[in-house]
């Protein structure tokens, strides 16, 4: 019986050197990644976990990263807050990670956001959020526009239609209650009347009743702030209902599957949007134009499906990572301060200037209006 | 409020309600002739809804919709004959702890088979953007179909388990399975035939509702906790009481949102449940002795 403790202990001893061994020679970079792949937020973390995976692919062909191969650490967190902590403190402090890509959405964000900043360890959120840097925290940055942005961008349009009074309807997530709270606080400025604000489950299934009382007031437009499936089902219920009011959405629209979803019912839908989704119809000059492109055509080569928008906040994410490792290496102090000094960086959401009060990067300028054409994503017409 | 507008809150209200009764049925027919609580009962909904949206794409949708009701029935005997069957003398708990493993099996078995995108069934008539108007009032042609099929599957199950043999010996398996077994009623095959009709009723309705709700892997728990909520409302075991608590509590909560805010409407619901089981606590239209002899 002694013996065989004494044989056992001494073969974990051994065990435990070897893999001790097999970590000190691996050398990679290892990135972490925690994004909704599967869930309610599947449409935005299913593109942001292949894109990451491409660029990873290309950048471990071309020779890594500071002459180290890549490994990137994709965690399904499910749209789930509580899942993502934990996914978070994981990386931080088991697998050690450089940086952490993600989360998708804005609700998981805010509650990792601690986390990482006790850790030092960088995050590049791809969620939306203007709370994720404002207040800033110093190892926190977002790679999506404001949700503030969106919110003039779509005033902005209504008072061009001469429209002043309307219903709005958010999810009761992160992003949908933070976009709730900008259309309030921007109305005034912008001569909006918000007749009415309802927040609904984001698992809801039926949005006629909260339609209803929309319509019942007699709403000139319907805002809707959600990334969920139920951006497609307010279009269809609205349709539904006989509503002929215009449904303007927020940017997290950007993703065509939305539009398949909602079938003829997402015909006419107005939103703001990053110029991914419109890369060909940018002037041929246009400083995002090639890397717009480039994007679309790999990604669409690889994966058999259109480019979102969604995709495009993890190719900014990793491509603002890579162009910073560089010139700081993998000090994290120094990645840190680098991200923050990056100036004039054309990404797919728009071009990025961070500073240190600026930790998102980017302007008003990074948005165009499109529209929904024949089941297609066009830039609107003024 | 306007005629107008009260009538499209009833018709909203009355065709979520329906859903919620179909549920509910589904669950008080195993449980009337099992005593087990299914609750894998969302799933069923889901597995008809995905496998129907496949086959649409290569068969016309009557067929694919019927295939998808027979898949899932053979699901539904699969589970019994798997994990019900050689069960001797289970306790609730063990049979509650079972049916949640298996609602959580079937949740990731579809997430592998189909992929966590969100489908939808084509409607059954029209389009996405297609409404009909009545009496002031706008309604999808699907729903009208929800309406329609509920009512028809009441009808003919009512009809089943008043006029058939099987129907008739099932309700003599509720009612005392030793003496339905002295009968000459083979009673396990009865418990076969209760989760093979769960399960096909699930499957039509979750059919049925596709177009409208939109289907994805992990919707069948939330329906099922609805269900579940409505089958106890209308006194566990009483199908016909399923449905009119299904109704009601599918207008309750569709008003609540006409005076409340909508974030408000589940909380609604299941404070007027809570409240109706104090006084109650056999459900609407439960008596104390009933719960115990299980009549249909």
């Amino acid at each position: 019986m002694k013996r065989m403790l004494v044989i056992s202990l001494i073969v974990v001893f051994l065990l435990s050197a070897v893999s001790l061994l097999f970590a000190a020679e691996k050398g990679t970079i290892k990135i972490g990644a925690i994004l909704a792949v599967t869930g309610g937020a599947s449409n935005l973390g299913a593109p942001e976990a292949k894109t990451l995976e491409m660029l990873v692919e290309q950048a471990n062909a071309s020779g890594g990263l500071d002459g180290r191969k890549v490994e990137l650490i994709v965690k399904d967190s499910g749209g789930s807050p509580e899942k993502a902590i934990s996914f978070a403190r994981q990386l931080i402090e088991e697998e050690r990670v450089l940086a952490i890509i993600g989360p998708s959405t804005s609700g998981e964000t805010m509650k990792i956001k601690d986390i990482c900043e006790e850790g030092k360890t960088i995050l590049l959120s791809c969620s939306a959020a203007e709370s994720i840097v404002n207040p800033v925290a110093q190892y926190v940055f977002k790679t999506p526009q404001n949700d503030s942005f969106a919110v003039i961008w779509i005033y902005n349009t209504l008072k061009q239609k001469g429209i002043s009074k309307i219903g709005v309807v958010a999810s009761n997530t992160g992003f949908g209650t933070g976009g709730k709270a900008q259309l309030e606080k921007y109305a005034p400025e912008y001569g909006i009347d918000i007749l009415i604000a309802e927040i609904y489950d984001k698992e809801a299934t039926d949005l006629t009743g909260v339609l209803n009382k929309l319509k019942a007031k007699n709403v000139q437009a319907v805002v809707n702030w959600s990334i969920e499936p139920a951006q497609s089902l307010v279009a269809k219920n609205m349709r539904q209902l006989g509503m002929t009011a215009p449904l303007l959405q927020s940017h997290g629209f950007g993703n065509i599957k939305y539009v398949e979803a909602a079938g003829q019912a997402a015909e006419g839908i107005i939103f703001p949007c990053g110029r991914l989704l419109v890369a060909d119809a940018l002037p041929p000059k246009h400083p995002q134009k090639a890397l717009l492109t480039a994007y679309k055509r790999q990604y669409e080569a690889k994966y058999k499906e259109e480019v979102s928008t969604f995709g495009g906040h993890a190719y900014d994410a990793f491509t603002i990572l890579v162009e910073v490792v560089k010139t700081a290496g993998t000090d994290k102090e120094k990645l840190r301060q680098g991200i923050e000094n990056l100036k004039g960086f054309a990404g797919t959401a728009g071009i990025f200037n961070f500073s240190p009060a600026d930790h998102n990067g980017l302007a008003l300028d990074s948005f165009e209006m499109l529209t929904v054409k024949n089941g297609k994503f066009v830039l609107l017409k003024p | 409020m306007s005629f107008e507008q009260f009538f499209q809150y009833f018709l909203s209200g009355i065709t979520q309600g329906s859903i919620y009764a179909i549920i509910a049925i589904g669950f008080n027919i195993i449980y009337n002739t099992t005593g087990v609580i299914n609750f894998a009962q969302g799933e069923f909904l889901i597995l008809g809804g995905m496998i129907a949206v496949s086959l649409s794409a290569y068969l016309p949708l009557p067929l694919a919709v019927a295939l998808a009701v027979a898949v899932t029935m053979g699901v539904g005997l699969l589970i019994d004959l798997v994990f019900i069957r050689w069960l001797a003398g289970p306790s609730v708990l063990r049979l509650i702890v079972i049916t949640m493993g298996l609602s959580i099996l079937l949740r990731e078995g579809m997430l592998h088979l189909w992929d966590e995108k969100v489908r939808a069934l084509r409607h059954f008539t029209g389009s996405e953007i297609s409404s009909l108007r009545i009496l002031g009032a706008y309604i999808s042609p699907q729903a009208l179909w929800v309406l329609g099929i509920s009512a028809v599957i009441v009808a003919v199950l009512n009809l089943f388990f008043k006029f058939t043999l099987a129907g008739r010996a099932m309700r003599a398996c509720a009612a005392n399975s030793l003496a339905a077994r002295l009968c000459g009623i083979r009673t396990r095959r009865m418990v076969s035939l209760s989760f093979m009709l769960s399960a096909g009723i699930g499957a039509l309705a979750g059919c049925t509702i596709s177009p409208l709700t939109q289907t994805q892997y992990d919707m069948g728990a939330p329906l099922a906790i609805k269900g579940f909520t409505v089958a106890i409302l209308g006194g566990l075991g009483n199908s016909m009481a399923a449905v009119a608590a299904g109704l009601i509590l599918g207008l309750l909560e569709v008003f609540s949102v006409s005076l409340l805010p909508l974030a408000y409407k589940d909380a609604v619901s299941l404070a007027v449940l809570l409240v109706i089981l104090f006084f109650k606590p056999g459900g609407l239209f439960g008596r104390r002795e009933e719960q115990v002899l299980k009549e249909f």
